[in-house]
């Protein structure tokens, strides 16, 4: 508050904050309009990272998708993976065995555990919680070696497939993941410790980036910024998919909407998925994991190497992709930021016609001025890091 | 089953001659509706009680190039929270006159949405605050998701942008315009 004697003669200046930025996590331009401190507006540009997902993806065959969708939130990307087979199974109208769909349950979820830690790990560390950043990192790492082992890859898994996996899981599998989430939840245990009643932590990220109940409708945010909200919309519980609706999980829900909701809202998520996965290992049905439709599945390779017929099953496969009935649908699942949504054309061939992926931070972008009009320059970084932009879901 | 058939006839009824069509596919309701006054069927598709589509999920664009009249069709999928109920909206728009309402009135979430359709696909949508591209640079020409727009189309290079007050550096321009002068210009 200036007082009436000291009347500094002064204008708004227009600041341009990334793309390239130290504090936030992304290729994104903030174009600020600040006086002092205080941000009067704030131009979102993003775009940075766009790679043309939906044209590329009408180039390939159905299965050659997938790939594409790793790179999406490659932050969590057997969500993707799932979201993606789900939807053109249901445009397919096939529903793959038990099995495969427990393990999708359980893949999703060490997906969502990963993206929350990265999330939280890094929002903490640019606050200045750099213990705590590297606490979470350990235990995100844990994760990362468990899809190395399950997938072969640490990010660019392409783990599932058009009516079922790419393969079953190891055989050390479950008792790995129990010994990893011994050592995740000592480490959240810790984290709690550092920030949960950290009077630093509290003082940047309470009633910081706050936005309103039906602002976050209007905007239409869902994920972990809705539920800090107050408003109780999940995908898994309102439009429940796979096996979701046989766990026992509880949806952490905030009140105020700011940014220490949304980050205690999503290490309560990690626990809510480790309890989910936790019961997903122990009614595992055993069975196989590729639905019995010679059309979509690829052939045994003994057939394929001594039969003709095998041999032209998989060079149709392959060559000119599964057909998909012709149509149009949509699945969202619940992606680490909200509702990840496809939505694909058919014209019944091996290619897809039209790939859409709804994309929760892009549109969570969209409401970002509304959250930090108002705050100070400062308030940016907790407040993106909670939003957790990833690039390649926002940009495609 | 009787509850969608309701749903789907309780939205013929109240839309009346705006519904084209109303279908379900995979258990989903999708509605096709004419383009004209999409503010007002949006309007009630949000406002009425018995349907209460409060949340708009997702705007998208599909281009039926020669595959369909007319061309272009843009999507929308709402979901009634309260409800937990879902329903799609398909708008067919015609190449010649691609345009239709804005939503942002309705739902201010659609802002970023239409400008990725605008950029995307070159469809106007009236009543848009800031109606400009978004996921490409400015100087982009062409709307990359239309079928008739080449994968790999080489963009044309963008001239460097003269801003007033900046440094430019003599040695560089000299260097060009001999460039220049030597290849004759």
């Amino acid at each position: 508050m200036k007082s009436e004697s000291h009347e500094l003669p002064s204008e708004i200046m227009e600041l341009q904050m990334g793309p390239s930025h130290p504090a936030t996590h992304g290729t994104i331009k903030f174009n600020l309009k600040l006086e002092g401190e205080k941000v009067l507006a704030c131009d979102v540009e993003v775009g940075y990272l766009h790679r043309g997902f939906d044209k590329s993806c009408e180039q390939v065959t159905w299965t050659q998708v997938i790939p594409y969708t790793d790179r999406l939130n490659y932050a969590s990307p057997l969500i993707n993976n799932v979201g993606y087979a789900l939807a053109v199974e249901k445009l397919i109208g096939a529903e793959t065995p038990p099995r495969c769909q427990y393990i999708r349950v359980i893949v999703s979820e060490l997906a969502r555990i990963h993206d929350h830690l990265t999330c939280c790990g890094m929002a903490a560390s640019e606050l200045g919680a750099i213990t705590a950043g590297f606490y979470m990192i350990e235990a995100r790492e844990m994760i990362t070696r468990i899809t190395e082992d399950l997938t072969g890859a640490r990010l660019t898994v392409t783990y599932v497939r058009i009516g079922g996996l790419k393969h079953d899981l190891p055989k050390d599998f479950s008792a790995r993941v129990r010994q990893s989430f011994r050592i995740i939840r000592k480490l959240l245990e810790d984290c709690d410790r550092l920030l949960s009643r950290n009077r630093i932590f509290i003082d940047r990220m309470s009633g910081v980036g706050v936005i309103s109940r039906d602002a976050a409708v209007g905007y239409s945010l869902t994920g972990p910024i809705l539920r800090a909200t107050g408003i109780s919309y999940d995908v898994r519980k309102a439009f429940p998919y796979l096996v979701y609706d046989q766990f026992d999980f509880d949806v952490p829900l905030g009140s105020k909407g700011d940014n220490y909701d949304r980050f205690v809202c999503r290490v309560q998520e990690i626990e809510q998925s480790m309890r989910i996965i936790e019961q997903a290992l122990e009614k595992l049905p055993v069975g196989p994991v590729w639905i019995d439709d010679p059309r979509f599945v690829l052939p045994e390779k003994e057939k394929v190497y001594n039969s003709i017929e095998g041999l032209m099953h998989h060079f149709k496969i392959i060559m000119e992709g599964v057909h998909v009935p012709a149509g149009e649908t949509y699945f969202a699942v619940e992606g680490g930021n909200g509702e990840l949504g496809f939505y694909i054309v058919s014209d019944g061939g091996g290619r897809p016609y039209r790939v859409r992926v709804r994309p929760p931070c892009f549109i969570a972008m969209g409401a970002f001025h509304k959250m930090i009009e108002g705050y100070m320059v400062a308030d940016i970084v907790p407040t993106f890091g909670m939003v957790n932009m990833i690039g390649g879901e926002c940009d495609r | 089953m009787p509850e969608p058939n309701l749903r789907l006839s309780y939205l013929q009824e109240r839309l009346g001659a705006k519904v084209l069509e109303a279908m379900q596919a995979q258990g989903d309701d999708v509605i096709l509706v004419d383009g004209s006054d999409l503010s007002e069927t949006f309007r009630i598709l949000k406002e009425d009680p018995k349907l209460d589509f409060n949340f708009l999920s997702d705007i998208t664009a599909v281009d039926y190039w020669k595959k369909k009249e007319p061309r272009f069709e843009v999507v929308y999928q709402l979901v009634s929270l309260q409800r937990k109920t879902r329903l799609r909206v398909r708008v067919p728009v015609p190449e010649s006159e691609a345009a239709v309402d804005s939503l942002t009135p309705l739902w201010p979430g659609a802002n970023f949405l239409e400008r990725e359709v605008w950029d995307l696909f070159g469809i106007r949508f009236t009543g848009h605050p800031d109606l400009r591209r978004i996921l490409l640079y400015d100087e982009f020409q062409g709307h990359p998701l239309r079928k008739d727009y080449p994968v790999n189309l080489c963009q044309p290079r963008v001239p460097e942008l003269q801003v007033e007050g900046t440094f430019v550096d003599e040695r560089s321009q000299n260097k060009l315009m001999r460039l220049k002068h030597s290849l004759g210009h």
